[in-house]
């Protein structure tokens, strides 16, 4: 009942056989390098910052005296920045996904749109910071405030915000729209009271996870030119301000190697409000999220 | 009756705010799509303009062709941007080092060899590595990188082209490793299954069949990684250093593109001088070399791709 001659099958797979298994491991490795990286990542910054990380880091305004250093005013700041980022690049992008979805007919216009919007995704953020600094801090005049950055953060995450908005429009199904029309609804009425109920879970997810990149950026708030040292809160949105990611940078430069805790304690902030912001959105997706 | 649900349908139909409705919304929705297409205006014309300024002062060829970028040296400032290019170059160059083989072996393993709960683990994984702020991933290469290259290889400098290469590779990995995985798993199963019926290995299957058949995907990939690492800023400005040199050393200081950007956009170079009008030519030269990589990248996926 033996068909197979064993030997002669090892000789011919053996060294097969083998190298699959050293490759195997060999991509192993190559995987756990990228989790150790992260592990590496996380425990160092951990294990700097968390000495300095208290009540008073929270409510402290910068200082030179490393020990008295705080991020209130870079903490409020960044929430303020999001108060002008998360209205208008939301509505802009949602209003953007709906056209092109929706309304937009095949033709050339519609096409450059697209296209448009899928090289604007690859510019690097600090252009867009060249652009800022142009456009809204010099031309319309709005100064380093929130305003300036705002408009600029909502555009560089724009078409993060169009392309989770198209996917979330795309995904409800053409029937429940033609359900919607069959009762005589118009098309305004069935984007409003049918697909953008069922979009928005997708909507929402993705809008989170693109504000969580725009309150890590850094770039282009430097180049605006945003203050570091600040030792006032903003009242309105033409103040001046700072943000999160801008006074680590400014803490890590520091060659004192007090402020290198610091700047790790200010990490550990800037990480627990993404963290708290990607569980929102995993929350969203996972409770929401309609499969059809 | 039904006289009465004719009637609703007519006097519905004469509502007028309901037409009104109907017609403004794609306009206005339209203009909110028009907001993307003028931020691409924007940027193309914002460059154009203060480059052109800039050409004004500084002839293009001395630009283009200058070994020496010392735009701080008060008497006679040198707008060379070679060394500037060549700094970007060494980053990027280091970052593909390290990003291609770990991603595509990452990339590999996922599709190939690992459970789907391996799988349901180690991709959000890398989605958590891709989501760390590059300010982060800075702060890392300089407090945490750099002494360690520096206990293997003495004599390297605080400032180098080294540990943000590596910084900016890990960074870049886990678009590599999720984008060529997302190619290799769109490769059909019936393909694998036909090789290893015919006595092939895992691995030969990987490499013989599916690498093969995901090639423009995972190219793609690359292109587009590489097109991150140019444009990288945060990472290279706290680690790189701010001493643009014309050389091919890996140990000494350097500096970048966006790197030379912060480097004046933090100092207190006034508004109309030249030093600010040459960070819109180096923001120009930037764009460009991103946009010919996400041109490219579009192009190897839409060109090349495999049909099933």
């Amino acid at each position: 009942m033996k068909y197979l001659n064993d030997a002669l099958v090892m000789k011919r797979m053996g060294s097969r056989l083998k190298s699959n298994r050293i490759w195997k491991a060999i991509f192993i490795i190559a995987t756990s390098f990228a989790l150790l990286s992260l592990a590496v990542l996380l425990f160092r910054i951990f294990s700097q910052g968390l000495g300095y990380l208290n009540l008073d880091f929270l409510t402290n305004f910068a200082s030179r005296i490393p020990e008295k250093a705080g991020i209130k005013a870079a903490l409020v700041g960044s929430l303020w920045l999001m108060a002008i980022v998360a209205p208008v690049s939301i509505i802009l992008g949602v209003s953007t996904a709906i056209y092109l979805e929706e309304y937009a007919k095949k033709n050339k216009l519609n096409d450059f749109i697209r296209m448009n919007i899928s090289n604007l995704a690859g510019v690097p953020s600090i252009v867009f910071g060249l652009l800022g600094l142009t456009v809204f801090v010099r031309l319309m005049d709005l100064g380093k405030s929130i305003l300036a950055a705002g408009f600029t953060m909502s555009l560089l995450i724009l078409p993060v915000i169009i392309v989770a908005a198209q996917e979330a429009i795309r995904a409800v199904p053409n029937e429940q729209r033609e359900a919607s029309y069959g009762m005589g609804a118009t098309k305004w009425q069935t984007i409003v009271r049918v697909v953008l109920p069922a979009a928005i879970p997708g909507i929402l997810t993705g809008s989170i996870l693109a504000l969580s990149r725009a309150i890590g950026e850094t770039a282009p708030l430097v180049v605006i030119g945003i203050p570091v040292i600040l030792q006032f809160l903003p009242t309105g949105v033409f103040d001046s301000f700072t943000a999160l990611p801008m006074q680590i940078f400014d803490w890590a430069k520091r060659p004192q190697e007090e402020f290198q805790f610091v700047a790790a304690a200010g990490i550990i902030v800037l990480m627990t409000v993404l963290v708290f912001m990607n569980s929102i959105a995993v929350f969203i997706r996972n409770k929401f999220q309609k499969r059809y | 009756m039904s006289q009465s649900v004719q009637s609703m349908i007519a006097a519905s139909r004469k509502k007028k705010s309901k037409k009104i409705v109907e017609k403004l919304v794609p306009i206005a929705l339209f203009l909110a799509a028009a907001v993307s297409v003028l931020t691409t205006f924007g940027i193309v014309f914002t460059l154009i303009f203060e480059t052109v300024e800039f050409f004004t002062r500084i002839s293009i060829t001395d630009y283009l062709f200058g070994t020496e970028w010392l735009p701080f040296s008060g008497k006679e400032p040198l707008y060379g941007v070679l060394p500037l290019i060549l700094g970007t170059f060494k980053v990027t160059f280091i970052a593909i080092l390290v990003a291609v083989p770990f991603g595509l072996g990452a990339a590999i393993y996922l599709s190939e060899y690992a459970s789907d709960r391996t799988r349901r683990i180690v991709k959000p994984v890398l989605e958590v590595l891709a989501g760390v702020p590059t300010i982060v991933y800075g702060f890392f290469a300089l407090t945490f990188v750099t002494p360690v290259l520096q206990q293997i290889i003495p004599s390297l400098k605080i400032f180098n082209a080294l540990s943000p290469g590596i910084v900016v590779g890990i960074m870049i990995l886990p678009m590599i490793a999720s984008m060529s995985e997302d190619a290799m798993s769109s490769v059909p199963n019936s393909i694998r299954e036909g090789a290893l019926g015919l006595g092939s290995t895992k691995f030969e299957v990987a490499i013989k069949i599916v690498l093969p058949a995901a090639l423009s995907g995972i190219v793609a990939s690359v292109v587009l990684a590489v097109s991150r690492a140019v444009g990288e800023t945060m990472i290279v400005s706290l680690a790189g250093g701010s001493t643009p040199t014309f050389d091919f050393g890996f140990t000494g200081s350097i500096q970048t593109m966006t790197a030379y950007i912060v480097q004046v956009t933090t100092g207190d170079a006034g508004y109309g001088t030249t030093i600010y009008y040459s960070i819109y030519a180096v923001g120009f030269t930037l764009f460009i070399f991103t946009l010919a990589m996400n041109l490219l990248a579009q192009y190897i996926s839409k060109r090349f791709r495999e049909e099933y």
